[in-house]
């Protein structure tokens, strides 16, 4: 599904605030894999993330996705694959477009957008059976700005909304990170869901170690830019969280 | 009495458009485009030459609004693919433009009195300025109606977004670059528009009459702006209609100024204030109220 070659990232090559976020990252992720990535900050996680989606290109390597070659695609275009949800959960909407025209959007990831009106009954209708799931009672709320909502409540949304259009890949980026144990819990449990209902490749980056050992089924830790543990489903369930502090020490 | 004023609101019709395209422009995409000084006279050019050469009107609209679009274009190309500062990209067009404008036109002033035009093209009453307006009212909700039709669209959507959330409409697939150069030259297809009815508004084309234009539709948007606060008004089909609300209420404001018999000189002075103070007065409300 991923493929990633011996990737590197320098940030300031040449200069004396030169920083090696990544040193020749390569990982296979296969299809519909729900991989945690773990490390100190700094470590190079999100760089890797934002490798993946194409906000960044790397310094040095190849990227693959289901066999095609992206290392040098824009971020838009590698969009029809991968969808994303940020750390912040006001990055992941529009606040000012009601919730419908956010799902919209959404649900036009890898299409074209065209100057045909498409928010009619049908896909309200559509829209509202998806986050009526969510059991939040916003299905109702479909009319309201998006900025209206809190943010537990925008990132579970944003988490739906990255399903809209038959996505291969999530990239959960400490998605709770900003969130109350309650609305975190939400948004744990609908990734899970997605990713054992509907087969989507999921990478999870956290610093919630319990989260870490709760979720997925493999567990990566970076360290200075390399990865320094790779481990699989079968030994992660022999894992206990002072394992994991320990990594730390 | 009445009929000043009524000139008041054909001219605050004609200038409906140019507001409209700097609510696109600085609302929807938040971008501060200047461009607009120059696509205003380049519209108003556009329409001396036509009318000079006996194009029809009709002929002359689409013309001046191309080229308004293809001013808006060169800015968007300069300030996406250059990476140059937006604000910079504009006043660089716009004094582009200045050079473009006087060549086509061949001197600073033309006038276009006895010009068939937009405005003569229809007869309902006797009084030629009430036909004048009900042209220009005509104009004003079709383009209202064009534009919150598109601006619902999924196209509309994805512009909305770009505005508003930049990084997540990359996320979603749309290519920023491509999404805002395509709205700076609606925006400023919008104000070429403006610039062809206000040349047959006033029967002349002078090529200083952009200079501060901006500050004009700014005024108009920001009163919009204001309204949308007031009223929670919020839907974007209302967002367009109190943009027109606003351009209104601005041109019956320096109307009532020169009603009131203030010298005409004045009349730029007076405009910066009134928009310095749309601006400064809910600032300075919530401040004593804090206080």
């Amino acid at each position: 599904m991923i493929s990633i070659r011996h990737i590197s990232k320098i940030f300031n090559q040449g200069k004396i605030n030169e920083v090696i976020a990544l040193d020749d990252i390569s990982l296979d992720i296969h299809q519909g894999e729900f991989v945690v990535i773990i490390g100190a900050n700094g470590s190079g996680k999100t760089t890797l993330m934002n490798i993946i989606e194409g906000s960044e290109l790397p310094t040095e390597g190849s990227i693959s996705i289901k066999d095609t070659e992206v290392t040098a695609l824009p971020e838009y275009k590698r969009s029809k694959w991968v969808a994303r949800v940020f750390q912040n959960p006001t990055n992941g909407t529009a606040p000012d477009l009601t919730i419908l025209d956010n799902f919209r959007l959404a649900a036009l990831r890898t299409q074209r957008k065209n100057v045909t009106i498409g928010t009619n009954a049908a896909f309200r209708k559509r829209v509202q059976e998806k986050i009526s799931s969510l059991g939040m009672g916003l299905e109702n709320k479909i009319s309201q700005a998006m900025g209206s909502l809190s943010g537990g409540q925008r990132q579970a949304l944003t988490l739906l909304m990255s399903v809209m259009d038959d996505t291969d890949i999530l990239l959960l980026d400490e998605p709770t990170a900003a969130l109350d144990p309650k609305s975190a819990l939400v948004v744990m449990r609908l990734a899970e869901k997605l990713n054992q209902d509907m087969g989507i490749t999921t990478i999870l980056i956290t610093h919630n170690l319990k989260d870490a050992l709760q979720y997925g089924d493999r567990l990566i830790q970076f360290q200075e830019g390399k990865i320094v543990c790779d481990i699989d489903k079968g030994s992660k369930a022999n894992l206990t969280l002072q394992d994991i502090y320990r990594w730390f020490a | 009495m009445s009929q000043f004023y009524l000139t008041a609101l054909q001219l605050a019709l004609c200038l409906g458009p140019m507001a409209l395209g700097i609510f696109i422009s600085m609302k929807v995409f938040n971008i501060p485009d200047i461009t607009t000084d120059g696509s205003y006279t380049l519209g108003a050019v556009v329409t001396a030459t036509g009318l000079i050469q006996h194009w029809p009107a009709w002929v002359i609209l689409p013309a001046c609004m191309c080229a308004g679009a293809l001013a808006g274009v060169c800015t968007g190309v300069i300030h996406t693919k250059l990476k140059i500062d937006a604000l910079l990209a504009g006043i660089l067009v716009m004094t582009g433009l200045y050079s473009v404008n006087l060549i086509f036109l061949g001197r600073s002033n033309v006038p276009l009195i006895n010009q068939p035009g937009i405005f003569t093209s229809v007869t309902i009453f006797q009084n030629v300025l009430f036909n004048q307006v009900v042209i220009a009212i005509c104009i004003t909700v079709l383009l209202m109606m064009i534009l919150n039709y598109v601006l619902k669209t999924d196209f509309g959507i994805a512009m909305r977004a770009t505005g508003n959330n930049p990084v997540m409409t990359k996320s979603m697939g749309i290519n920023n670059d491509m999404i805002k150069i395509l709205g700076l030259a609606i925006a400023n297809a919008l104000t070429g528009l403006s610039g062809y009815l206000v040349a047959q508004y006033q029967n002349f084309t002078d090529i200083n009459m952009g200079i501060g234009i901006v500050i004009t539709g700014l005024g108009s948007v920001l009163i919009a702006d204001a309204l949308k606060t007031w009223m929670h008004l919020t839907s974007i089909g209302w967002q367009i209609v109190l943009v027109i609300v606003g351009s209104i209420l601005f041109q019956m404001v320096l109307a009532g100024t020169l009603a009131m018999g203030i010298d005409p000189n004045w009349l730029k002075l007076v405009t910066a204030l009134f928009v310095l103070m749309i601006v400064a007065l809910p600032r300075l409300t919530s401040a004593l109220q804090k206080s």
